[in-house]
């Protein structure tokens, strides 16, 4: 039982400078590394814990669908839910009109509906005898699920976020579209960072900078590659100084290749994705669950530091689903069978309602 | 360790570095260009060299531009390959330059180049002659990005030329060596890639790191290419090689194999 009593082993790693006992919305990861959610549970599962703080995190969008504004919008609601400082930079005329769209964390009541139903099967499989143990790792099991919990919520695609969460002085809009170079964002960048700056040892609290097709036509640096990428490139000089993290979107298909190419060797962490056409038959044929899926998701890159080690991935590609119109959940391709039921999700505990029905049912 | 054989020692034949500490000579590598992908990054092979010429020989310097990350970063990934940076540091063996806020916008100015890249230029020469005369051999110059070397320059690849130029004559006088880390894949769409063909022309020795055309694995991360092109000072015969391996990246040591000798 060393989970319980922790500090029996000389080994142990010392817990009361774990970040997550101060704030819920940052958790250890590996290498020494504190990481945040990205406000999408199964894309934390995927990268190992979520995005690390002072790693650059970048989209390529898809130039015809907006798939990036739904990993953008979860993003933003999980800082401003665990009332982290935003900055907020879009090419729109009003980037603040863009916060009313904000998902809001799903109250427990969907959360149980969603959970429970793999825990009772658990209760009903667990002989009498041991139910002494079984009560303390239920403990344990629910401590833990809290922590997670706290950690990345589930957002509620069709509920709007509250306006208590907009109303805190720490939200931070920019628009990019009429200023003709980019100092107006880099000075912005610049004072937001500046707060955060990483001098002591404690982690309060984490910035989020969320920039929106950065590289857009309408944008009127747009022609000017250089300064963007010398932009970029302090953005992320700033950042790996502080308690931040930035996720960048840009639409690479409007972008000369090699430009492109730059931008995706300075990320950290790098993600695509891109939107499904409606009616694709073949597609359809190949792959199960394909008339609920509304995008797929790319891992290209996932942040590398303080390791020299990649992570690879069993898969690369994921779909993006809405479940219950609600819900965003990232599952992992699977091929598919004769009779066309649905794929597993890539979290088991978050497994889609369509399967769930077989587990209750499996004999 | 029984794959020790197949570790390391390969790619250290191909550069021949164990011939040159037998004879206790510097590391004579001249210029070496690795050149990554999106996909496989190639920042292992700097480490790798880093560790090993930090711990082989007492004399070796390492003079290291950093770009792309701070140097907390290189400290706990080379303190798990067993070397500590900030000892070698102190003990002035490890020179190492943050670069990443440089900026020398405009290179075409007198002014703004002295507080620029020759200025680094600059930097990097004084610190050679304040070397005692027997460890002036051995100095190793390392680049971690060339790519965004181009971006503080703002993209004027002529002075980044220049620099690099100026680097290569610093082989010559002091027969010290000079790595450096582009990525290739930035270059391959250009219908006139000078630059990286200029690098590669500079090159003494050439690697390549690319993903597998099948893919990632988890027990092979991707395959190097090592070509040498240079004339080996020891034996004074030509040796143009190529050298074909795959690589698996490990927290304490990388796994270099032959194709195909992995079960």
């Amino acid at each position: 039982m060393a989970r319980t009593n922790p500090r029996t082993s000389s080994f142990s790693r010392n817990l009361s400078s774990a970040p997550s006992s101060q704030s819920p919305g940052l958790k250890c990861g590996p290498n020494g590394t504190v990481v945040v959610s990205s406000g999408i549970p199964d894309l934390d599962k995927i990268l190992g814990g979520g995005f690390p703080l002072g790693s650059l995190v970048m989209v390529m969008e898809d130039a015809e669908a907006p798939h990036h504004m739904l990993l953008l919008r979860n993003f933003m609601s999980q800082g401003l839910v665990h009332n982290q400082p935003l900055l907020y930079a879009s090419p729109s005329k009003d980037p603040r009109g863009f916060l009313g769209t904000l998902p809001s964390p799903a109250s427990s009541k969907d959360d149980k509906s969603r959970d429970r139903e793999p825990e009772q099967e658990k209760g009903l499989r667990i002989a009498w005898q041991y139910k002494k143990y079984f009560g303390e790792n239920q403990n344990n099991f629910d401590g833990n699920r809290d922590c997670s919990h706290q950690y990345c919520n589930d957002f509620d695609l069709r509920k709007p976020l509250e306006r208590q969460f907009l109303s805190g002085q720490h939200v931070d809009c920019v628009s990019i579209q009429d200023s003709p170079n980019l100092d107006t964002i880099r000075d912005r960048c610049a004072t937001f960072l500046n707060k955060l700056s990483r001098n002591d040892g404690s982690i309060t609290s984490a910035g989020r900078i969320a920039i929106q097709s950065f590289c857009a036509p309408q944008c009127k640096y747009s022609n000017m590659e250089w300064d963007m990428l010398s932009f970029i490139r302090f953005l992320k000089s700033m950042i790996q100084s502080a308690n931040a993290i930035a996720v960048l979107t840009f639409p690479p298909s409007l972008l000369s290749p090699s430009f492109s190419k730059r931008l995706q060797h300075m990320a950290d962490t790098l993600l695509s994705v891109r939107a499904i056409p409606d009616e694709d038959k073949d597609m359809a044929k190949l792959l199960t669950g394909y008339q609920d899926m509304v995008g797929l998701l790319n891992v290209h890159k996932v942040a590398r530091i303080n390791t020299q080690v990649p992570l690879i991935l069993e898969a690369t590609t994921f779909s993006i689903k809405l479940q219950k119109h609600r819900f965003l959940v990232l599952e992992c391709l699977n091929q598919a069978p004769v009779d066309g039921s649905s794929g597993t999700s890539y979290s088991k505990s978050s497994s889609c309602s369509g399967s769930s029905k077989t587990g209750t049912l499996d004999f | 360790m029984e794959q020790k054989g197949s570790s390391w020692d390969v790619v250290e034949q191909a550069l021949g570095l164990g011939q040159m500490e037998e004879e206790g000579l510097p590391w004579a590598l001249g210029v070496v260009l690795i050149e990554d992908r999106v996909e496989t990054d190639a920042s292992f092979l700097l480490h790798q060299l880093l560790k090993r010429s930090l711990s082989s020989n007492p004399s070796n310097t390492i003079i290291f531009l950093a770009f792309s990350h701070p140097f907390s970063h290189y400290d706990r990934i080379l303190r798990k390959l067993g070397c500590n940076l900030v000892v070698h540091r102190e003990n002035n063996r490890l020179v190492f330059l943050d670069m990443r806020l440089l900026q020398c916008p405009d290179g075409d100015e007198g002014k703004t180049r002295e507080s620029g890249l020759v200025a680094l230029y600059g930097k990097i020469r004084k610190t050679i002659h304040a070397l005692p005369d027997d460890k002036k051999n051995f100095v190793i110059i390392m680049i971690d990005d060339v790519s965004l070397m181009e971006v503080a320059a703002n993209g004027s690849l002529d002075h980044i030329l220049d620099f690099l130029h100026y680097c290569h004559t610093l082989t010559a006088e002091f027969k010290c060596s000079l790595v450096m880390l582009n990525h290739e894949d930035i270059y391959s769409n250009m219908e006139r890639p000078t630059f990286i063909l200029d690098m590669e022309y500079l090159a003494d020795v050439l690697i390549k790191a690319e993903p597998l055309v099948t893919g990632l694995a988890t027990d092979v991360h991707g395959q190097l290419m090592v070509l040498t092109n240079k004339i080996c000072h020891g034996q004074g015969s030509s040796r143009n090689k190529k050298h074909n391996f795959h690589f698996r990246v490990k927290e304490n040591r990388v796994e270099y194999f032959y194709p195909g000798s992995r079960t």
